[in-house]
């Protein structure tokens, strides 16, 4: 009499356990991206969800590689996940997105050409990404510690910010800094011993690295720092929702940009969920409620750019053709040159005690 | 009358299996097995996740002797464990010691619970609340500046000092508990004989007390030696820019650029360096105990 109700028990444990999942794939739209990036606004996700019936589950990755090691491990949980053009090649190398039908998405069309267009998110004519934002990586400043800012990169190595500057904690992005601040390409790094010797003179003069938005914002409030590299979103953010003395500069030299992109897994069983999500993503509506709300880095979409202020940041700035010239694209990077610049940049940080 | 004294003599592993059992179970399911994946691991070249290509490889380990960055923050990572046990002794020897022998009844158990208590609170919010107290401008500052007349300027936060104090803090409490339970059990008539046949109070805490609590001392010691060495958390957030250590670097082989392997065979390499250490280290201690 035991083992048959054991039995019993289990199967009905199962029956139910599956027909939750049915149930649960049915509305559902899994996003994978970073934390507080647009795609996990209550007011967003609640908009969407009254729009198109869908509900949203997000879930969230702290670097690149992390992102692709979660969609490696778990094939079919998502069906929309946020990735760095960059990082586009190596995901569709690994079978892990599948191409987009975006004849599907009413505000494609809108999205410029160029970015549209880029190879990095196109492979043998199908579209693997679908361009949402992009941003730089540039200077921030603390306003309070400047009368007026600063245009130069060199600011960083002035003697008057000794153990007032911050960087980021990332191999990619501290090597690529050194070799705007050495005037090279970053994606064809010829010398790399001057980017060496840059980076190792800016040791000194840093105060800490951060890895987060939340640590840089600190610093500022409690008013510990000057000048660091931060990303223009965020720099957006600190100002218009954290109300912080921060602006961003883009510095003469040039700054590091970025394209971030919209993808659908491989495996993914909602599809059609998907692409209405992506869909809201570049709708102009979203981006001016998302600027305004909570700050955020410059559309691809050009309707959306334009249904913002003549004055805003992300028009007037962003759009400027003579910042359009400074400033370089970040392209794919291969694991050899990641490894690379890792060991340089770990062994900065063990020289600098 | 015969029953019960067959089964007080019953000694065999057997009857004890069921009461072991337990224990050694969830050891097997919690400890070994994914140590022993971790052991896996360190000798791959990727991980074998969605068909990537792996293959056996010693390159893991050999990475960390064809770079002297490995040995020079492992060398930091040991100087650092032996400065927060030193740190610990000296600070938790003499509470536990007042603890143990000085107080009594209420008082003892007051103290006692102020010694137990940052074990309450979550490692970290104290060290979080490590670096308000530190900052320029913070807490201690602040403080220090409104008592007394001349200004002075403390900013001890990122600093190897900073990273110092938030790991005595953290593990000054095991100090304290060891060493209490084994002053505690030293007679106090061994004491006053000592103090009786003319030694002076020095000589007796040098020939009687320190001899008698080593035990404690010792076990304490390498509870907070060998999760120092691997420490990571406390160093990042308290060290700045110079709180790269040996435990920061494995952590970010995990959790920055997902070398698992690479990040599990450094791991590996830190915890035979520290039993090599504790072999070369258990009959000098021996013979002190």
């Amino acid at each position: 009499m035991r083992m048959p109700r054991l039995t019993a028990f289990l199967t009905a444990t199962a029956v139910f356990a599956s027909a939750f999942t049915l149930a649960a794939n049915a509305g559902e739209v899994h996003v994978l991206n970073w934390k507080g990036y647009g795609a996990d606004e209550p007011w967003a996700i609640a908009a969407f969800e009254k729009a198109t019936g869908n509900k949203v589950v997000n879930d969230f990755f702290n670097s690149e590689q992390e992102m692709l090691t979660k969609l490696r491990t778990n094939p079919g949980l998502y069906d929309v996940v946020m990735i760095n053009a960059a990082f586009n090649d190596q995901a569709m190398a690994g079978k892990l997105i599948q191409p987009i039908d975006v004849s599907k998405l009413a505000n494609y069309a809108d999205i410029s050409k160029d970015k549209a267009g880029s190879p990095m998110l196109n492979h043998d004519g199908k579209v693997y990404g679908v361009p949402w934002v992009w941003g730089l990586t540039a200077l921030a400043i603390n306003e309070k510690s400047f009368p007026k800012p600063p245009t130069s990169i060199a600011e960083m190595w002035d003697p008057a910010h000794k153990g007032r500057v911050i960087i980021r904690d990332d191999a990619v992005e501290a090597v690529q800094f050194g070799a705007i601040a050495s005037g090279q390409n970053i994606n064809d790094i010829k010398d790399m011993e001057a980017v060496k010797a840059k980076l190792t003179s800016l040791m000194p003069q840093i105060k800490t690295f951060w890895s987060s938005e939340n640590d840089w914002n600190q610093m500022v409030a409690s008013n510990q720092i000057d000048i660091g590299t931060y990303w223009s979103g965020s720099a957006d953010r600190a100002k218009t929702h954290f109300k912080l003395p921060v602006s961003l500069v883009i510095p003469q030299e040039g700054a590091v940009a970025w394209l971030d992109a919209f993808s659908i897994p491989a495996g993914s069983k909602n599809v059609e969920g998907a692409e209405a999500f992506i869909n809201y993503m570049i709708d102009p509506k979203f981006y001016v409620e998302w600027v305004t709300k909570v700050g955020a880095p410059v559309s691809a979409n050009t309707k959306a750019v334009e249904a913002l202020p003549e004055d805003a940041f992300n028009r007037k700035v962003m759009g400027d053709p003579e910042v359009a010239k400074r400033i370089q694209f970040q392209a794919p990077v291969t694991d050899e040159q990641r490894e690379k610049y890792l060991a340089l940049w770990q062994e900065l940080k063990v020289n600098v005690k | 009358m015969a029953d019960q004294h067959a089964i007080g003599s019953r000694r065999g592993l057997k009857p004890a299996l069921p009461l072991l059992l337990p224990a050694y179970l969830w050891l097997t399911v919690a400890i070994f097995l994914p140590l022993s994946a971790m052991v896996f691991f360190s000798f791959m070249t990727d991980l074998p996740l969605a068909g990537r290509e792996w293959a056996f490889t010693l390159d893991n380990y050999a990475a960390f002797f064809s770079q002297s960055l490995y040995l020079t923050l492992l060398l930091a990572s040991l100087r650092l464990g032996l400065e927060v046990t030193l740190w610990c002794v000296v600070i938790g020897y003499p509470a536990a010691y007042v603890l143990a022998k000085v107080l009594k009844g209420r008082s003892r158990e007051a103290i006692f619970l102020l010694v137990i208590l940052p074990f309450w609170s979550n490692g970290l919010v104290r060290i979080f609340s490590w670096a308000m107290v530190l900052r320029e401008g913070g807490i201690l500052d602040t403080a220090l500046n409104a008592v007394l007349p001349f200004k002075i300027n403390i900013d001890l936060m990122y600093s190897y000092p900073a990273v110092i104090i938030g790991l005595v803090h953290s593990y000054v409490p095991y100090m304290v508990l060891t060493c209490y339970l084994t002053l505690q059990a030293i007679d106090d008539s061994l004491i006053e004989a000592g103090r009786s046949l003319g030694a002076s109070r020095r000589q007796v805490l040098w020939r009687v007390i320190i001899p008698l609590s080593m035990p404690g001392l010792i076990a304490g010691a390498a509870l907070i030696f060998v999760p120092v060495v691997g420490s990571f958390m406390e160093p990042r957030i308290l060290g700045g820019r110079t709180g790269t250590f040996y435990g920061t670097v494995i952590e970010d082989q995990f959790v920055a650029v997902f070398n698992w392997p690479l990040g599990a065979a450094l791991s590996f390499i830190l915890l035979a360096v520290v039993l090599v250490i504790l072999a070369v280290a258990s009959p000098m201690l021996k013979r002190a105990a």
